[in-house]
């Protein structure tokens, strides 16, 4: 997925790109209104986050901007206001949704993924492996032509462990990227969602395999 | 603020008391001048006639073998005839001795002259009007001076007055009853513009400042104008003061999303437990701060706006649907299912943003309270009534504190562990009161905390 990050704070932008780049996506990040046109006007991105306070401008300029050039790209508003009128200012310009600073990265992950599940319609990319063929937006996983709609965390953390084939994730890393921060969460709940996976995942080319005091780690036989 | 402002009288009330004044102060003017007058041509005609009357008695006076003679002309009486049958007097007087008639009657002392006098005196208890001349008569020999007074009593006159004042004075009245109308009609017609403009100014919104452009008339232009620039200067610090607030929360808000993302970030890199609790002991503090500075924002705003309902028709299917699709991602989260039951289509009429706000307090609450893979389940029109159920299956409201929930900054026991500021049930609770509705908490014999909202 390619970000469009529009934030005048450098600090913040800094942490979100480095976040958003955890999970392999690539961003883009313009730290004002002009450039954030210009980016957008000739890059293709798949999101916008856009920052409603800007040094030469208001974002909802930028909506207006966007929304005119007949662009469908989602855009989610990143915005200091949390103010109820302001939520729906925000919407009735044309954002797909918000999320009030300061928030926690899982909320604005799981808010892109909801964004994009239901703008992509039927151009969602699908990911095959032998028999399975992996729809991440939909959270759909197909083996063998039989559809098995995966639960949001087994989702999580199945695409985790497909874009990082051979790589050996941690119980506590995971527990980091799949639960948020207020959460207080068990070891144990990993092992519980791994378990669900290894027997969605019988009978296919894909393996989770366990490696003692490291971790889990999904190999393409 | 109302109450501050002393009310002084009115000015259409002001302007009618002085126009009925003058009106009442002009009648009373007009009714004593056409009085005087008619007085006084009543009075000249029986002064006509009384001099007639005279003449004609000097002119039959003779001087007859040096003593005087009057043949008394008896039209000289009869054209004194009225209808009230005034009583008339006379006396004849040579050089000064009484021939005939009564002795104390006034005679005029205008010896040398024989212009008629005329006097209204008191004679015999009642007013009459005398009528006085001398002539003198010459003889062959002698001069003698004749002195002749004709009075009479003047019943018929004040009759005729009496019913031309009674005349002026119902048409006084009546005059009087007009301009009453006239000026009650002319002082409402004047004071028009001014209610117009006073009622246009009250029926705006709180929220509306724009200038007032309707046509006016010149006396209240500077009034107006006034008026115009007030608006203006207060929608301006309004902004301005807007835009503060945005600019403070911008300012405040990103570095503290700045630290969030970072101990985000440090929390995936991070492996030593003490380091970890930190971190988030940290964030939870970050969001514990923002979580009270949005409600108590939210709850200023909401205690502002329930003085004034802006009202319109809502339909709570639409707007339950558009927040659970809002809410979708972070039940995801924690494998939440949202399940919307519509027994029936609910429309109220109620402020939305307000309604929107209580219904996203409750929401939030179930959300922050349910277990892992739970369900949350919205139920609307139940009991073909305008009523909304939202149920979780997390722990349930401390049974004893159930009452207590909805004070501000109160917490229920088990809210350990849980970031919230102790505003969003009152902030629901003012909701409902404001739209007369009713907020019942209580706990489902299943487990779980359920809210039902009626209006």
């Amino acid at each position: 997925m390619k970000y469009l990050l529009v934030e005048d704070n450098h600090e913040l932008a800094n942490a979100i790109c480095s976040r958003i780049k955890l999970d392999g996506h690539v961003i883009d990040h313009a730290d004002k209104l002009e450039d954030a046109i210009a980016y957008s006007d000739t890059g293709e991105y798949d999101l916008i986050l856009l920052d409603i306070m800007l040094p030469d401008g208001d974002g909802r300029s930028f909506l207006k901007h966007h929304r005119n050039r007949k662009k469908d790209t989602p855009v989610i508003v990143l915005t200091a206001r949390s103010q109820v009128s302001d939520r729906i200012n925000i919407l009735d310009l044309g954002a797909d949704d918000y999320v009030t600073k300061p928030f926690d990265h899982a909320e604005l992950d799981a808010r892109c993924r909801a964004v994009l599940r239901r703008k992509s319609g039927t151009t969602q990319p699908i990911l095959k492996f032998g028999d399975v063929s992996f729809n991440p937006l939909a959270g759909q996983l197909s083996i063998k032509g039989k559809m098995i709609n995966l639960r949001n965390r087994e989702l999580r953390l199945f695409e985790l462990l497909l874009n990082a084939r051979g790589q050996i994730f941690s119980k506590q890393k995971l527990v980091d990227r799949l639960f948020a921060f207020d959460e207080d969460v068990s070891d144990n709940a990993i092992e519980v969602y791994i378990g669900r996976l290894r027997k969605h995942l019988e009978k296919t080319s894909l393996k989770i395999s366990t490696h003692r005091g490291l971790g889990y780690r999904l190999d393409d036989d | 603020m109302t109450d501050k402002i002393q009310v002084s009288g009115s000015l259409q009330n002001r302007l009618m008391v002085t126009l009925i004044t003058g009106a009442a102060i002009l009648g009373i003017i007009l009714f004593f001048i056409v009085r005087g007058y008619a007085a006084q041509i009543a009075q000249n005609g029986q002064d006509d006639i009384l001099e007639a009357s005279l003449s004609s008695i000097l002119d039959a006076a003779v001087i007859h073998d040096g003593t005087v003679e009057v043949d008394f002309p008896y039209a000289s009486l009869s054209m004194l005839d009225t209808k009230l049958d005034d009583r008339v007097f006379y006396s004849i007087h040579s050089d000064g001795i009484l021939i005939s008639g009564y002795e104390d009657l006034p005679i005029s002392s205008k010896i040398n002259s024989e212009i008629s006098t005329f006097r209204t005196i008191k004679y015999k208890n009642t007013t009459a009007r005398v009528a006085s001349a001398n002539r003198i008569l010459i003889g062959e020999k002698e001069r003698i001076i004749i002195s002749v007074s004709i009075a009479q009593t003047q019943d018929a006159l004040s009759r005729t007055l009496n019913t031309i004042s009674k005349n002026v004075a119902l048409f006084g009245s009546g005059f009087f009853i007009l301009v009453t109308f006239l000026s009650y009609w002319a002082t409402a017609t004047t004071i028009s513009p001014l209610m117009r403009l006073a009622s246009s100014v009250t029926k705006r919104g709180p929220q509306d400042l724009r200038p007032f452009e309707k046509e006016v008339p010149s006396e209240m232009f500077p009034l107006v104008t006034s008026l115009n620039k007030l608006m203006n200067r207060l929608d301006l610090s309004l902004k301005q003061s807007e835009d503060f607030i945005a600019e403070a929360a911008h300012r405040v808000r990103t570095p503290l999303a700045t630290v969030r993302s970072y101990a985000d970030a440090t929390l995936q890199r991070v492996s030593k437990k003490e380091n970890r609790d930190a971190l988030r002991s940290m964030v939870r503090a970050i969001d514990e701060a923002s979580r009270a500075a949005s409600q108590l924002l939210d709850h200023a705003m909401i205690t502002f706006r329930s003085d004034k309902l802006q009202k319109e028709l809502i339909n709570l299917n639409t707007l339950v649907q558009n927040l659970i699709i809002n809410f979708e991602p972070i039940a995801n989260m924690k494998d939440i299912e949202l399940k919307f039951i519509q027994i029936s289509s609910v429309e109220i009429n109620g402020d939305f943003v307000l309604i929107q706000n209580a219904i996203r307090n409750l929401i939030d609450n179930a959300l922050k309270y349910s277990p892992h893979d739970g369900m949350i389940t919205i139920t609307l029109g139940a009991n073909s009534g305008s009523c909304l159920e939202i149920q979780d299956q997390g722990p349930g409201f401390p049974p004893e504190e159930l009452d207590k929930l909805t004070l501000r900054f109160t917490r229920g026991k088990n809210s350990n562990g849980i970031v919230g500021s102790g505003l969003g049930l009152t902030i629901v609770q003012d909701v409902v009161n404001a739209h007369n509705g009713k907020l019942k908490l209580s706990n489902h014999e299943i487990g779980g905390a359920c809210a039902i909202l009626s209006f």
